[in-house]
């Protein structure tokens, strides 16, 4: 539970409960975004994001994502373990 | 030098490695806290330990979730989990953490209805498909997790989904970090700040470190790099005589941290006056609790909860290991009567913990040199 991993918002699903779809290693899943704010502010398609049980905690660079990921990679169980738990999440 | 291949950058790896045996002082012997389970899981997975010179020594810090839960919250847990139509929700890790009789997953195994979410949500979505059930989640976390709980109490309220309800364990980085520099059985240099936290409270809530114990700070990223950008940055506040905080990982954590979350943890939790920490026993204003607002998704007041207080099992010195005291395998159960398949204390049940990832990474390079 105390990884937070890399992915990219596809869409913006429920502005009004700040559920957007991302992208997390080819996976699609919801999760919600309103730690990073709303309107204007908020994030939209495109940006990436570090999740955190369900919730993106901070906007990173497309290039600081990528070292993340690699990084997790590298770690192996605990990171295909952490998708797992991703995979089996339905936020709605 | 043989593990500076690996990192992303060999050459930086060799530099910094050269600025931190420039900056050491022979004769004096440092000893730095890491405060997060993912330094200490990337320390021992990639050696930092063995890169640094003999005179730089890292101690393992409390800052995993998992490990500071003690007994008795568990066995509170498992209390809950046995009531008449109660589902009973919790992050994996939290599942096989012993209790005084078993863990939430021999509790499941016995007949209880636990399961494991990914996400607070999802114990939120779960209690709006099962109407006719109670469904508790079981928080815990540093502020990292916090303001998730935070904003699922708030969209519970919202939907009025009133069979959903909260027992809170959630965990605050600073009184530890306090109570550690107040220790007199441990002497710190500085100390490698939490990423993950520091990206929701930001920089500023440890500058009491180095104001009030005079030592320094450096927030650091999880790649390898970035814990030894971190302890060259600290040798060298040490070496010329500065003492601050300093952010090694603004490329994700803000000094001043996320404000969103800090506003919506402000609004649902309040501090309580004190809570139990695995190892490390009562701290004042340590723990969250759901304020006055919030008070009836409280799953402690909703419920009847026993409220127990376990002392630590006699051979397992998790608290020890939490307070840097002693090393992970100098403990007497340490892969023996104690491993990850069948942990006794909590530091072995993560892999965040210091036990489960030396036993994981160190332990048989640890062996050889023994032998």
């Amino acid at each position: 539970m105390c990884l937070a991993i890399p992915g990219q918002v596809i869409e913006l699903v429920d502005e009004a409960n700040y559920i957007a779809k991302v992208e997390v290693a080819g996976v699609r899943r919801n999760v919600n975004v309103g730690l990073l704010g709303g309107g204007d502010g908020g994030v939209g398609p495109g940006d990436w994001v570090l999740i955190h049980v369900g919730f993106a905690i901070s906007r990173v660079d497309e290039d600081e994502a990528r070292a993340t990921r690699e990084l997790l990679e590298e770690m192996g169980r605990e990171y295909e373990q952490e998708l797992e738990e991703l995979k089996a999440s339905v936020i709605e | 030098m043989k593990f500076v291949d690996e990192f992303r950058d060999a050459e930086l790896g060799r530099v910094v490695a050269g600025e931190i045996l420039a900056a050491v002082e022979p004769g004096r012997h440092y000893k730095f806290m890491e405060v997060c389970g993912g330094h200490t899981h990337s320390i021992y997975k990639y050696g930092i330990d063995d890169l640094l010179p003999a005179n730089v020594e890292l101690v393992h810090g409390p800052g995993c979730p998992v490990c500071v839960i003690p007994m008795g919250r568990v066995d509170d847990g498992i209390a809950l989990a046995h009531q008449d139509g109660v589902i009973f929700t919790c992050f994996g890790d939290m599942m096989r953490v012993p209790g005084s009789d078993g863990s939430l997953l021999d509790a499941k195994a016995a007949g209880a209805d636990v399961r494991m979410v990914y996400s607070p949500l999802d114990a939120l979505r779960i209690a709006k498909q099962n109407p006719d059930r109670q469904v508790v989640f079981f928080a815990i976390g540093f502020e990292t997790t916090a303001p998730s709980t935070a904003l699922t109490l708030k969209r519970a309220r919202a939907e009025r989904v009133a069979n959903f309800s909260c027992m809170c364990s959630h965990v605050t980085i600073v009184p530890p970090l306090r109570a550690l520099l107040e220790s007199p059985d441990l002497r710190l240099d500085g100390f490698i700040g939490p990423g993950h936290v520091s990206t929701i409270v930001g920089a500023r809530p440890f500058e009491f470190i180095p104001a009030d114990y005079g030592k320094p700070v450096v927030i650091a990223g999880f790649e390898p790099l970035d814990i030894l950008h971190a302890i060259s940055m600290i040798l060298r506040q040490l070496a010329t005589g500065r003492c601050e905080v300093e952010n090694q990982y603004t490329r994700v954590v803000p000094y001043e941290g996320n404000l969103r979350a800090l506003e919506v943890m402000a609004e649902v939790f309040e501090l309580r006056p004190h809570f139990e920490w695995r190892g490390l026993g009562f701290i004042s204003h340590s723990g969250l609790k759901l304020s006055d607002a919030y008070a009836d998704l409280d799953a402690e007041q909703r419920f009847a909860v026993p409220g127990l207080r376990v002392a630590d099992p006699k051979a397992c010195q998790c608290g020890e290991v939490l307070k840097g005291v002693i090393k992970p395998w100098e403990c007497k159960v340490f892969g023996t009567a104690c491993t990850p398949e069948r942990p006794i204390g909590t530091c072995m049940v993560s892999s965040e913990g210091a036990c489960a990832a030396y036993y994981n990474f160190g332990r048989f390079a640890r062996e050889r040199e023994v032998v």
